[in-house]
Protein backbone atom coordinates (compact mmCIF):
# COMPACT_ATOMS: atom_id res chain seq x y z
CA UNK A 1 0.00 0.00 0.00
CA UNK A 2 3.00 2.54 0.33
CA UNK A 3 2.76 3.30 -3.05
CA UNK A 4 -0.46 4.48 -2.40
CA UNK A 5 0.28 6.97 -0.43
CA UNK A 6 3.34 9.65 -1.90
CA UNK A 7 1.31 12.76 -1.69
CA UNK A 8 -0.90 11.35 -4.27
CA UNK A 9 1.56 11.44 -7.64
CA UNK A 10 2.13 7.61 -7.77
CA UNK A 11 -0.89 5.59 -7.54
CA UNK A 12 -0.40 1.61 -8.02
CA UNK A 13 -3.35 -0.06 -8.24
CA UNK A 14 -1.51 -2.97 -9.35
CA UNK A 15 -0.46 -3.62 -6.05
CA UNK A 16 -4.43 -4.42 -5.12
CA UNK A 17 -5.36 -7.87 -6.59
CA UNK A 18 -9.19 -6.79 -7.03
CA UNK A 19 -8.58 -3.34 -8.64
CA UNK A 20 -6.04 -5.21 -11.06
CA UNK A 21 -8.72 -7.87 -11.97
CA UNK A 22 -11.14 -4.68 -12.81
CA UNK A 23 -8.31 -3.35 -14.62
CA UNK A 24 -8.50 -0.11 -13.29
CA UNK A 25 -5.74 2.36 -14.17
CA UNK A 26 -5.41 5.88 -12.33
CA UNK A 27 -5.38 9.71 -13.08
CA UNK A 28 -3.78 11.56 -10.94
CA UNK A 29 -4.02 15.85 -11.22
CA UNK A 30 -3.77 18.82 -9.42
CA UNK A 31 -7.61 18.50 -8.68
CA UNK A 32 -8.96 14.87 -8.19
CA UNK A 33 -8.16 11.23 -8.78
CA UNK A 34 -9.88 9.86 -11.50
CA UNK A 35 -9.93 5.76 -11.95
CA UNK A 36 -10.52 4.31 -15.42
CA UNK A 37 -11.99 1.00 -16.06
CA UNK A 38 -11.72 0.15 -19.52
CA UNK A 39 -14.35 -1.96 -20.71
CA UNK A 40 -13.84 -5.55 -21.22
CA UNK A 41 -16.11 -8.85 -21.84
CA UNK A 42 -15.41 -9.70 -18.23
CA UNK A 43 -17.37 -7.44 -16.81
CA UNK A 44 -20.28 -7.76 -18.49
CA UNK A 45 -23.62 -8.56 -16.77
CA UNK A 46 -26.51 -8.96 -18.60
CA UNK A 47 -26.41 -9.28 -22.69
CA UNK A 48 -24.23 -5.83 -23.58
CA UNK A 49 -24.13 -4.40 -20.11
CA UNK A 50 -22.21 -3.60 -17.43
CA UNK A 51 -22.22 -5.79 -14.03
CA UNK A 52 -23.58 -3.43 -11.51
CA UNK A 53 -20.95 -5.39 -9.41
CA UNK A 54 -17.98 -4.24 -11.21
CA UNK A 55 -19.26 -0.47 -11.19
CA UNK A 56 -19.82 -0.73 -7.22
CA UNK A 57 -16.41 -2.18 -6.83
CA UNK A 58 -15.01 0.75 -9.02
CA UNK A 59 -17.22 3.50 -7.24
CA UNK A 60 -15.42 1.99 -3.77
CA UNK A 61 -12.07 2.05 -5.14
CA UNK A 62 -12.72 5.56 -5.99
CA UNK A 63 -13.49 6.28 -2.57
CA UNK A 64 -10.87 4.87 -1.04
CA UNK A 65 -7.74 5.90 -3.26
CA UNK A 66 -9.08 9.50 -2.86
CA UNK A 67 -8.80 8.96 1.34
CA UNK A 68 -5.66 7.58 0.81
CA UNK A 69 -4.40 10.79 -1.03
CA UNK A 70 -5.67 13.03 1.46
CA UNK A 71 -4.35 10.83 4.42
CA UNK A 72 -1.07 10.82 2.58
CA UNK A 73 0.48 12.99 4.80
CA UNK A 74 -0.17 10.82 8.12
CA UNK A 75 3.23 9.23 8.97
CA UNK A 76 0.74 5.79 9.92
CA UNK A 77 -1.86 5.82 8.19
CA UNK A 78 -5.14 4.17 9.73
CA UNK A 79 -6.39 1.18 8.28
CA UNK A 80 -9.46 1.79 5.61
CA UNK A 81 -12.49 -0.25 6.92
CA UNK A 82 -15.99 0.13 4.80
CA UNK A 83 -19.05 0.79 7.29
CA UNK A 84 -21.99 1.41 4.95
CA UNK A 85 -21.14 1.38 0.46
CA UNK A 86 -24.87 2.56 -0.85
CA UNK A 87 -25.14 2.44 -4.18
CA UNK A 88 -27.39 4.21 -6.79
CA UNK A 89 -27.84 2.86 -10.24
CA UNK A 90 -28.68 5.74 -12.03
CA UNK A 91 -28.18 4.72 -16.34
CA UNK A 92 -27.27 1.44 -17.56
CA UNK A 93 -23.30 1.12 -17.87
CA UNK A 94 -22.83 0.33 -21.42
CA UNK A 95 -19.81 -1.63 -23.02
CA UNK A 96 -17.54 1.13 -22.75
CA UNK A 97 -14.56 2.51 -20.56
CA UNK A 98 -16.58 3.83 -17.35
CA UNK A 99 -14.59 6.78 -15.17
CA UNK A 100 -15.02 7.13 -11.46
CA UNK A 101 -13.99 10.41 -8.84
CA UNK A 102 -14.89 10.62 -5.22
CA UNK A 103 -15.14 13.80 -3.35
CA UNK A 104 -14.44 13.85 0.04
CA UNK A 105 -17.69 15.21 1.81
CA UNK A 106 -16.27 14.78 5.52
CA UNK A 107 -12.89 13.07 7.12
CA UNK A 108 -13.20 13.06 10.75
CA UNK A 109 -10.67 11.52 13.25
CA UNK A 110 -12.72 8.35 13.11
CA UNK A 111 -14.83 8.90 9.93
CA UNK A 112 -14.76 9.38 6.78
CA UNK A 113 -17.50 10.42 4.66
CA UNK A 114 -17.25 10.19 0.64
CA UNK A 115 -19.31 10.77 -2.11
CA UNK A 116 -18.69 8.94 -5.70
CA UNK A 117 -19.79 8.97 -9.01
CA UNK A 118 -19.28 7.12 -11.86
CA UNK A 119 -19.71 7.98 -16.05
CA UNK A 120 -18.97 7.10 -19.38
CA UNK A 121 -18.81 9.37 -22.40
CA UNK A 122 -20.68 12.44 -20.07
CA UNK A 123 -19.52 13.02 -16.74
CA UNK A 124 -23.08 15.28 -16.75
CA UNK A 125 -24.50 11.88 -16.94
CA UNK A 126 -23.62 9.49 -13.91
CA UNK A 127 -24.16 5.76 -14.30
CA UNK A 128 -23.68 5.45 -10.83
CA UNK A 129 -22.95 7.12 -7.41
CA UNK A 130 -22.14 5.70 -3.82
CA UNK A 131 -22.28 7.08 -0.42
CA UNK A 132 -19.27 5.73 1.46
CA UNK A 133 -19.01 5.82 5.23
CA UNK A 134 -14.93 4.46 6.15
CA UNK A 135 -14.12 3.72 9.24
CA UNK A 136 -10.73 4.60 10.00
CA UNK A 137 -8.98 2.33 12.10
CA UNK A 138 -6.00 3.56 14.17
CA UNK A 139 -5.60 0.40 16.07
CA UNK A 140 -6.01 2.35 19.47
CA UNK A 141 -9.06 2.07 21.57
CA UNK A 142 -10.81 5.44 21.08
CA UNK A 143 -13.29 5.91 24.38
CA UNK B 1 -47.02 -13.66 -11.66
CA UNK B 2 -47.95 -17.32 -13.29
CA UNK B 3 -46.78 -20.17 -11.74
CA UNK B 4 -43.63 -21.02 -12.63
CA UNK B 5 -42.38 -25.04 -12.54
CA UNK B 6 -39.33 -25.05 -10.29
CA UNK B 7 -37.27 -27.54 -12.51
CA UNK B 8 -37.53 -25.25 -15.42
CA UNK B 9 -36.55 -22.38 -12.91
CA UNK B 10 -33.90 -24.02 -10.87
CA UNK B 11 -32.27 -25.45 -14.62
CA UNK B 12 -32.78 -21.24 -15.88
CA UNK B 13 -31.00 -20.01 -12.39
CA UNK B 14 -28.15 -22.25 -12.75
CA UNK B 15 -27.35 -21.47 -16.60
CA UNK B 16 -27.49 -17.92 -16.05
CA UNK B 17 -24.75 -18.40 -13.22
CA UNK B 18 -22.41 -20.06 -16.15
CA UNK B 19 -23.64 -17.42 -18.43
CA UNK B 20 -23.29 -14.10 -17.52
CA UNK B 21 -19.28 -13.17 -18.14
CA UNK B 22 -18.75 -11.40 -14.53
CA UNK B 23 -20.13 -13.92 -12.18
CA UNK B 24 -17.70 -16.08 -14.46
CA UNK B 25 -14.75 -14.23 -14.08
CA UNK B 26 -15.60 -13.86 -10.65
CA UNK B 27 -16.25 -18.13 -10.19
CA UNK B 28 -19.18 -17.67 -8.34
CA UNK B 29 -21.40 -20.86 -8.07
CA UNK B 30 -25.02 -21.24 -7.54
CA UNK B 31 -26.02 -22.86 -4.47
CA UNK B 32 -29.95 -23.23 -4.14
CA UNK B 33 -33.17 -21.31 -4.30
CA UNK B 34 -36.60 -21.33 -3.03
CA UNK B 35 -40.13 -19.49 -4.17
CA UNK B 36 -38.79 -15.91 -3.10
CA UNK B 37 -34.83 -16.06 -2.61
CA UNK B 38 -31.53 -17.84 -3.87
CA UNK B 39 -27.93 -18.49 -2.63
CA UNK B 40 -24.77 -17.94 -4.35
CA UNK B 41 -21.10 -18.87 -3.73
CA UNK B 42 -18.10 -17.20 -4.44
CA UNK B 43 -15.23 -19.50 -3.50
CA UNK B 44 -12.05 -17.65 -2.09
CA UNK B 45 -9.05 -16.55 -5.09
CA UNK B 46 -6.00 -14.57 -4.56
CA UNK B 47 -6.94 -12.43 -8.07
CA UNK B 48 -10.06 -11.21 -5.63
CA UNK B 49 -8.17 -10.12 -2.72
CA UNK B 50 -8.23 -6.18 -1.39
CA UNK B 51 -5.70 -5.26 -0.05
CA UNK B 52 -2.40 -7.54 -0.11
CA UNK B 53 -1.37 -7.15 3.49
CA UNK B 54 -4.66 -8.50 5.04
CA UNK B 55 -5.42 -11.18 2.57
CA UNK B 56 -9.39 -11.17 2.50
CA UNK B 57 -11.64 -11.08 -0.32
CA UNK B 58 -12.70 -7.36 -1.37
CA UNK B 59 -15.64 -5.71 -0.38
CA UNK B 60 -16.47 -4.92 -4.56
CA UNK B 61 -16.20 -8.75 -5.32
CA UNK B 62 -18.57 -9.23 -2.35
CA UNK B 63 -21.05 -6.32 -3.55
CA UNK B 64 -20.79 -8.00 -7.06
CA UNK B 65 -21.81 -11.17 -5.45
CA UNK B 66 -24.78 -9.88 -3.02
CA UNK B 67 -25.78 -8.06 -6.51
CA UNK B 68 -26.43 -10.97 -7.93
CA UNK B 69 -27.80 -12.94 -5.63
CA UNK B 70 -30.48 -10.23 -5.55
CA UNK B 71 -31.35 -10.31 -9.08
CA UNK B 72 -31.65 -13.71 -8.82
CA UNK B 73 -34.10 -13.91 -6.08
CA UNK B 74 -36.20 -11.41 -7.88
CA UNK B 75 -36.31 -13.58 -10.19
CA UNK B 76 -37.00 -16.91 -8.43
CA UNK B 77 -40.46 -14.75 -6.82
CA UNK B 78 -41.16 -13.07 -10.34
CA UNK B 79 -40.83 -16.18 -12.43
CA UNK B 80 -39.64 -13.72 -14.70
CA UNK B 81 -36.44 -11.84 -15.81
CA UNK B 82 -36.16 -7.80 -16.88
CA UNK B 83 -35.11 -5.61 -13.92
CA UNK B 84 -32.70 -3.41 -13.29
CA UNK B 85 -31.14 -2.51 -9.56
CA UNK B 86 -31.94 0.88 -8.08
CA UNK B 87 -30.64 0.83 -5.29
CA UNK B 88 -28.17 -1.55 -2.95
CA UNK B 89 -26.59 -0.67 0.32
CA UNK B 90 -24.33 -3.15 2.75
CA UNK B 91 -23.26 -2.73 5.94
CA UNK B 92 -20.38 -4.39 6.55
CA UNK B 93 -20.83 -5.50 10.23
CA UNK B 94 -17.54 -7.87 10.03
CA UNK B 95 -14.65 -9.00 8.66
CA UNK B 96 -14.36 -12.74 6.71
CA UNK B 97 -11.43 -14.34 7.76
CA UNK B 98 -8.55 -15.04 4.94
CA UNK B 99 -9.43 -17.88 2.06
CA UNK B 100 -13.27 -17.79 3.57
CA UNK B 101 -15.81 -19.28 0.89
CA UNK B 102 -18.01 -15.91 0.72
CA UNK B 103 -22.18 -17.17 0.25
CA UNK B 104 -24.98 -14.60 0.06
CA UNK B 105 -28.76 -15.39 0.81
CA UNK B 106 -30.75 -13.05 -0.48
CA UNK B 107 -34.09 -12.41 -0.22
CA UNK B 108 -37.04 -10.85 -2.36
CA UNK B 109 -39.14 -9.86 0.33
CA UNK B 110 -41.97 -7.68 -1.19
CA UNK B 111 -43.08 -7.34 -4.63
CA UNK B 112 -44.95 -4.92 -6.88
CA UNK B 113 -46.16 -4.21 -9.95
CA UNK B 114 -43.01 -1.97 -10.20
CA UNK B 115 -40.38 -2.39 -7.55
CA UNK B 116 -39.00 -5.64 -6.02
CA UNK B 117 -37.87 -5.27 -2.42
CA UNK B 118 -34.59 -7.38 -1.46
CA UNK B 119 -32.71 -7.85 1.94
CA UNK B 120 -30.36 -10.48 3.00
CA UNK B 121 -26.85 -11.53 4.07
CA UNK B 122 -23.46 -12.33 3.35
CA UNK B 123 -21.48 -14.86 5.68
CA UNK B 124 -17.81 -16.95 5.54
CA UNK B 125 -19.90 -20.12 6.49
CA UNK B 126 -22.03 -19.46 9.49
CA UNK B 127 -25.68 -17.56 8.53
CA UNK B 128 -26.17 -16.26 12.13
CA UNK B 129 -22.42 -14.53 11.94
CA UNK B 130 -23.05 -12.02 9.13
CA UNK B 131 -20.14 -10.09 7.31
CA UNK B 132 -22.71 -8.24 5.22
CA UNK B 133 -26.23 -7.40 5.66
CA UNK B 134 -28.02 -6.06 2.55
CA UNK B 135 -31.19 -3.92 1.33
CA UNK B 136 -31.74 -3.04 -2.07
CA UNK B 137 -34.47 -2.45 -4.67
CA UNK B 138 -34.89 -3.25 -8.27
CA UNK B 139 -36.97 -1.71 -11.20
CA UNK B 140 -39.03 -4.48 -13.22
CA UNK B 141 -40.29 -4.16 -16.52
CA UNK B 142 -38.49 -2.38 -19.71
CA UNK B 143 -35.06 -2.13 -18.37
Amino acid sequence: MAALRGGGRDIALDMLPYAHFLGLRADVDADEVRLVMPFDDRLIGAPGRLHGGATAGLLELAGVVRLLVALGDEEVPPQLKPVTVTVDYLREGAARATYASATLTRLGRRIANLHAVAWQIDRARPIAAANLNILLDRGAVVA
Amino acid sequence: MSEVDPARRRRFIASFVAHVPHIGALGIDYVDHGDDWAELALPPRADLVGFPDLGIVSNGAVFSLIDSCAGFAVFARRGAIGHATIDLRLDYVGAPPPDATMTARMECYRLTRRIAFVRGIAHAGDPARPIANATGTFMLGDV
